[in-house]
């Protein structure tokens, strides 16, 4: 769900190493860590960005960068993803990895979970054998005195031979103090940083083979012991970017070569193949980060999170774990249905009440009409619709997902559901990347990348789409309070309405569960992979925070963009409508042809063509189709969904075709946005079109089969 | 006296020491990272609706791991505690 500007639409592909410094002296610092740690708080806090934080592994997929200004000193901070290890599985893990040997970052931060420090330290051992130039930041410090957890800096300092410094980022606490740090380490760096070491055997192969590097690679910024462990590992990939960085085929030149055989040899004398060389580096480096926190942690209470497992034990458990998951996103649209239509229609009423005022202005200045007509009833009309419309269910949908996000509730619905991925031949975490999709699909589609399997990414894209996003969550709900719901006032008829759409969505998951069975049986045929999945441990959300991030961040910009999209969009629309060719306008030349078609899966032509109109923001296909009755004449203005519901009936619709655009609204093609990002994160035009085709083909299958069945019944 | 199981083996609740890990490649890596090697403590404590996957209190933290992987983790019980 990282709705932002940023991470949504044509700017969600990663900026990757462009560093955009104000001045040429300003530092670089990486934000690092392990996900769901807190960083992008921390980065948000330092920056006064607003980059999404959400508390489920695997929110920044993208490298983020901002400037941090600190004692009169700029600072570009750049947050790059969450990741456990810099030896690369992902490609979020290699795009840190990446950033941290390769980007010239000046210095590191590793934030750290302080709930969980032993762990987070694996990772800031090995950021630590790249450069020595790391401050670690024990962040949720708050959180691990809840927890009985008690941390000492500086014991954690000694043993690293880098400052550790303790923060509560969410409320700004220690973040001072850690620049003040990051300063005093960018000016004097750290000479004596913790070097970890290997078995005997190891360290022997290294004292052959590190000499040699450090005169190879003197210049170029890169650390010869850890370059030698690389080397010794064969790290293919890392190997061919070490290569391209210092300018040079290391393997190629005699003298390092050499050394990499009297060391290999070394190795294989002891009994070392490559694989075990691995586990031993890994080994050494989990062991030393333990022995660490034996000196620098202490557990006052060995039970600190029976809590959190008695919640897991409800919303996981065999019988209740599903249902709870159901009623939790029955109960968000309940509240979202039955919360929206009050303001929707207070705030129609004040559009009518201006509008009627800019119409007598107009006539007052005596604007001639060409100028007019097109402004109010084409642009105003429509984005005017458009806010009244969308505003109030994200204003209420937003801050409750956000909620649950901000919870940790998310992971758990992957855990619960990851069976049926399973089955799927998929990866449990498309739970997480469809979630993201209730915001934005193309979001869902950037946050794949926490998938480490290609073949799964590729099914979790192409299916992304099957949930409704923020942009068709306002046609589901007004066509459902018009035609299923007749009076806001009682409540049990706002359940039936929370009901159909939970219904549909369900449908939209199972959508997705059938066509990533069929796409791992025919053109993505694999075995599931493994993998593994942080359950983070529940916190208390910030509901002040949640109200704001929610309302500014998504529901301003996603609003922000369909009205741009609207205003357009209504000129044109009006344009079609009063623009005749012969004795017809365009728009029921354009209808008409589509509307044989569009009749045979439950529709009309008008119809059919705002969907296609709809192609840029999905938003505005319930505009453009009551624009278009409205201008074919019937009725000129309304003020209320039952007025609305008249209009719609008096032009032909029934029941059927309420579900039918609603079936079709879940599934169509993907929103423009959506396609380029699928494209950018592709690569192959063959997977945007498949991802175009295939809800496509499913939705008019749908719907024809769905008016087949009432014609016959 | 200590029993040599799979990971799959424990129940919610049960305690065991990781002997070796089976698996190879980068699972076999990530699980290292994550910090199951010779001699860590795991619990298991939580199974999903359908008993798969199955978290495991690991090194402080809560990691869902499907049976698949899980199966290829060698554990010695510990006794009950």
């Amino acid at each position: 769900m990282g709705l932002t500007a940023k991470s949504t639409g044509i700017k969600a592909v990663d900026m990757g190493f462009c560093i955009k410094k104000l001045t040429h002296n300003d530092s670089v610092i990486a934000l690092a860590g392990n996900p769901n740690v807190g960083k992008s708080t921390v980065f948000n806090a330092l920056t006064g960005l607003k980059q999404h934080t959400g508390n489920w592994p695997g929110k920044t997929v993208t490298n983020a960068q901002g400037i941090c200004s600190h004692n009169g000193e700029n600072i570009v901070m750049v947050d790059i993803p969450g990741t456990y290890s810099l030896m690369a599985h992902s490609q979020e893990e290699e795009v840190a990895r990446d950033f941290i040997c390769f980007g010239n970052p000046d210095g590191v931060v590793v934030v750290c979970d302080a709930t969980c420090l032993e762990r987070n330290l694996n990772l800031v051992l090995q950021t630590i054998e790249i450069t020595k130039n790391v401050v670690v930041c024990v962040n949720l410090m708050d959180e691990a005195k809840k927890k009985d957890i008690t941390i000492n800096l500086k014991a954690l300092s000694q043993r690293l031979g880098v400052p550790a410094v303790g923060t509560s980022a969410a409320s700004g606490k220690g973040l001072k103090q850690l620049m003040d740090s990051v300063l005093k380490m960018l000016k004097n760096g750290n000479e004596n940083a913790i070097v970890p070491h290997y078995t005997v055997p190891v360290e022997e192969a290294l004292s052959v083979l590190v000499p040699i590097l450090s005169e190879k690679c003197a210049k170029k910024n890169v650390n010869p012991r850890w370059a030698a462990l690389r080397l010794l590992e064969s790290d293919e990939k890392l190997i061919l970017n070490l290569n391209e960085h210092i300018g040079y085929d290391l393997l190629a030149d005699k003298d390092v070569s050499d050394a990499i055989d009297a060391a290999t040899k070394i190795l294989q004398d002891n009994g070392i193949s490559k694989e075990k060389l691995k586990d031993i580096i890994v080994s050494c480096i989990v062991l030393t980060a333990e022995d660490i926190c034996n000196d620098a942690l202490v557990y006052e209470n060995n039970r600190y999170d029976s809590f959190d497992r008695k919640i897991d034990r409800i919303l996981t458990n065999r019988i209740t774990g599903i249902p709870v998951m159901i009623l939790l996103l029955g109960f968000i649209f309940w509240l979202t249905v039955s919360g929206a239509n009050v303001p929707s229609g207070i705030l129609s009423g004040i559009f009518k009440m201006i509008e009627e005022k800019l119409l007598d202005f107009c006539l007052y200045l005596n604007v001639p009409e060409i100028i007019y007509e097109p402004l109010i009833f084409g642009i105003y009309h429509v984005l005017t619709w458009v806010i009244a419309v969308m505003l109030p269910p994200m204003a209420i949908f937003f801050p409750l997902f956000t909620l649950l996000e901000d919870l940790g509730y998310l992971p758990r619905v992957a855990f619960n559901l990851d069976k049926q991925f399973k089955k799927c031949c998929a990866c449990g975490k498309q739970a997480l990347t469809m979630c993201m999709g209730f915001g934005c699909n193309a979001a869902g589609i950037v946050g794949c990348r926490i998938i480490d399997s290609p073949r799964e990414r590729l099914i979790a894209m192409l299916t992304n789409s099957f949930v409704p996003c923020n942009g068709r969550f306002p046609t589901l709900i007004s066509i459902i309070s018009m035609f299923f719901v007749f009076s806001v006032a009682s409540p049990f008829q706002s359940v039936i309405g929370a009901g159909i759409l939970t219904l549909i969505v369900l449908l939209g998951i199972f959508s997705t569960f059938a066509v990533s069975k069929i796409l791992s049986k025919t053109i993505l045929k694999g075995q599931p992979s493994s993998f593994t999945l942080e359950l983070p441990p529940y916190r208390k959300p910030r509901i002040g925070r949640i109200i704001i991030r929610s309302v500014f961040d998504r529901t301003m910009f996603v609003l922000g963009r369909a009205a741009a999209v609207a205003a357009p969009a209504g000129l044109i629309i009006w344009i079609f409508a009063n623009v005749h060719l012969g004795d017809m306008t365009l728009l029921k030349i354009c209808s008409d042809f589509l509307d044989p078609f569009a009749q045979t899966v439950g529709m009309d032509g008008t119809i059919l063509f705002a969907f296609i109109l709809g192609f840029p923001a999905n938003e505005i296909v319930i505009p453009i189709i009551i624009m278009s009755y409205m201008s074919s004449g019937t009725l000129t203005e309304f003020e209320s969904l039952a007025e609305l519901k008249s209009l719609l009936v008096a032009n032909g619709w029934t029941w059927i075709t309420a579900v039918n655009v609603m079936l079709f609204s879940l599934m169509h093609w993907p929103c423009s946005t959506t396609m380029l990002t699928i494209k950018k994160e592709t690569g192959s035009i063959k997977w945007t079109l498949l991802a175009f085709l295939i809800p496509t083909i499913l939705g008019f299958t749908v719907c024809f089969l769905f008016t087949m069945l009432t014609r016959v019944l | 006296m200590n029993d040599i199981c799979s990971l799959t083996n424990l129940d919610v609740g049960q305690f065991a020491k990781v002997g070796s890990l089976l698996s190879c490649g980068s699972i076999r890596r990530r699980l290292q990272d994550i910090g199951l090697i010779e001699g860590t403590e795991v619990e298991c404590v939580l199974k999903s609706p359908c008993g798969d996957p199955a978290a495991y209190q690991i090194r402080g933290a809560v990691i869902a791991l499907r049976n698949e992987d899980a199966e290829n983790i060698l554990v010695s019980m510990s006794k009950e505690v």
